[in-house]
């Protein structure tokens, strides 16, 4: 059971919702009945201890689970309305329609052009070359990395530094106009000022698309989310606005891993 | 309370839990020096609580200083976040009410027939529960006291009763008898001393209340 706060309304604009979710992992329950409505109004954070289900959660919204043998999903989850688990959805168009940035920047070995223009070419949004080099242009800015590689777009994504491979997975997920962006730790390889940008990035992005973060950073959570979530042994404890449940949690366990007391 | 994990952290509140309670104590002693010194006209004494009150205002230093380095070094979260502030603002106030009972001991010399005034033994009184005031709203601070706390608030009207009482007394001393105006005009600031330690304990109330509990104490207590 959750404790929702009070300020926290169920919106009619949800982009996604989950009601009830549960994974398991063979016959071990990793997410016990969560429910959570995510919207690009606001950008939601979850936080909790390691092996608290966060990630799990977090890949159900996209089906990544789908891709491990023993995990199973139970409940609904929807976009826009539709159940993503219905035979209607095809799950390629699922993850270009909810894209995923992770811990460690994971570029494809190809030119930072390629990079971007892979997405859409096979997503069929760009065919010619001018509809591509338009579609590459709008994303790198959009990811804050444009001026940083307008004039070296052949050289490999690769050879990029740390920040800026990461904020180039950003661009590739924002490539092919997704409505939600799921980020597993997206900063946590960066330094501080990678760091930065990311969070930069990630208020600008807000607004346009939803946003889910799983973070191990208090501060970060803090910084970059509207909304926060904090998971306990498969459990979503506490849900509410993120500078209430920073300065004034209700829940006894919220307030001791916040406060690093947990454990 | 679970202890941190980081036992630095639970050492830093303590030690500044401790600054807090120290101030608290010299500001308590102070007040209840200041009116012993003005009872007795004990200028000596006067003058050693004036002195004194440089011990309050280092440790107000030592405060802010430790209470931006755990901001900086802990990043202090939720109940210890709202501890970290209200100790901040707690060692301004206590401050004030070392100035307060300063300004008592100020004025000791400059009572002239002291015998004459009812007010000189209603002050100790008065002082006395300002003090208590003092005393057991940082009594709730150190143990996240809510309860406590809405108490103190509850006994400031005793302090405003006294303040009227005395006030009164004092008007109709200078009317009656123009000669004592210098000496009652010094009395009623002492009063008035004692009237805003008073409100200044209720703050830090509220502060604490709200420390404790993430919320402030309800109107009706106010």
């Amino acid at each position: 059971m959750t404790l929702i706060h009070e300020k926290i309304q169920r919106d009619k604009t949800a982009k996604m919702i989950a009601r009830d979710v549960s994974v398991y992992y063979g016959s071990k329950k990793a997410i016990d009945e969560v429910s959570i409505d995510i919207s690009p109004d606001y950008v939601t954070a979850f936080i909790g201890p390691s092996g608290c289900g966060k990630s799990t959660f977090l890949r159900c919204f996209n089906r990544m689970n789908d891709t491990i043998p023993v995990a199973k999903v139970e409940g609904l989850i929807e976009l826009e309305g539709e159940d993503i688990h219905g035979n209607a959805m095809d799950v390629v168009q699922l993850r270009a329609r909810v894209g995923m940035v992770f811990q460690k920047p994971n570029p494809f070995p190809k030119t930072i052009y390629e990079n971007i223009a892979y997405g859409p070419r096979i997503h069929g949004l760009g065919e010619k070359k001018a509809d591509l080099d338009v579609i590459v242009e709008r994303s790198l800015t959009r990811a804050g990395l444009w001026d940083e590689v307008k004039d070296r777009l052949e050289d490999s994504g690769t050879a990029l530094s740390g920040g800026q491979q990461q904020r180039l997975c950003i661009a590739r997920a924002i490539a092919v106009d997704p409505e939600v962006i799921l980020m597993d730790e997206p900063a946590s390889a960066l330094d501080p000022i990678a760091t930065a940008k990311i969070e930069e990035l990630i208020d600008e992005l807000s607004g346009r698309y939803a946003i889910v973060i799983v973070t191990h950073s208090m501060q970060q959570a803090a910084r970059v989310s509207q909304r926060t979530a904090f998971f306990h042994l498969g459990k979503m404890v506490e849900y509410g606005p993120t500078s209430d449940i920073f300065t004034n949690p209700i829940e006894q366990r919220t307030q001791d891993y916040i406060t690093g007391r947990y454990g | 309370m679970t202890d941190h994990t980081v036992k630095a952290f639970d050492e830093d509140i303590t030690r500044l839990r401790g600054l807090i309670s120290e101030m608290g104590g010299l500001a308590e002693a102070a007040t209840h020096a200041a009116l012993d010194a003005l009872v007795r006209g004990d200028e000596e004494l006067a003058d050693q609580i004036v002195a004194g009150d440089k011990k309050i205002d280092a440790l107000e230093m030592e405060v802010d200083k430790l209470a931006v380095r755990i901001i900086a070094l802990r990043a202090p979260l939720a109940d210890d976040l709202r501890e970290v502030i209200a100790a901040l603002k707690i060692a301004g106030v206590v401050e004030r009410i070392g100035d307060y009972s300063k300004n008592i001991a100020k004025r000791v010399g400059k009572i002239e027939g002291r015998d004459r005034f009812e007010p000189l033994t209603l002050l100790p009184a008065m002082g006395e529960v300002a003090g208590e005031m003092v005393h057991d709203v940082l009594t709730a601070y150190a143990a996240r006291d809510a309860d406590l706390a809405r108490e103190v608030i509850s006994t400031d009207a005793k302090v405003d009763a006294f303040y009227n009482s005395i006030f009164r007394n004092l008007v109709s001393h200078m009317v009656e008898n123009p000669a004592t105006i210098s000496s009652a005009a010094h009395l009623l600031f002492v009063a008035r001393n004692l009237e805003r330690i008073g409100d200044h304990a209720t703050n830090v109330a509220e502060m604490v209340h709200y420390a404790a509990t993430g919320t402030y104490p309800p109107e009706e207590d106010r």
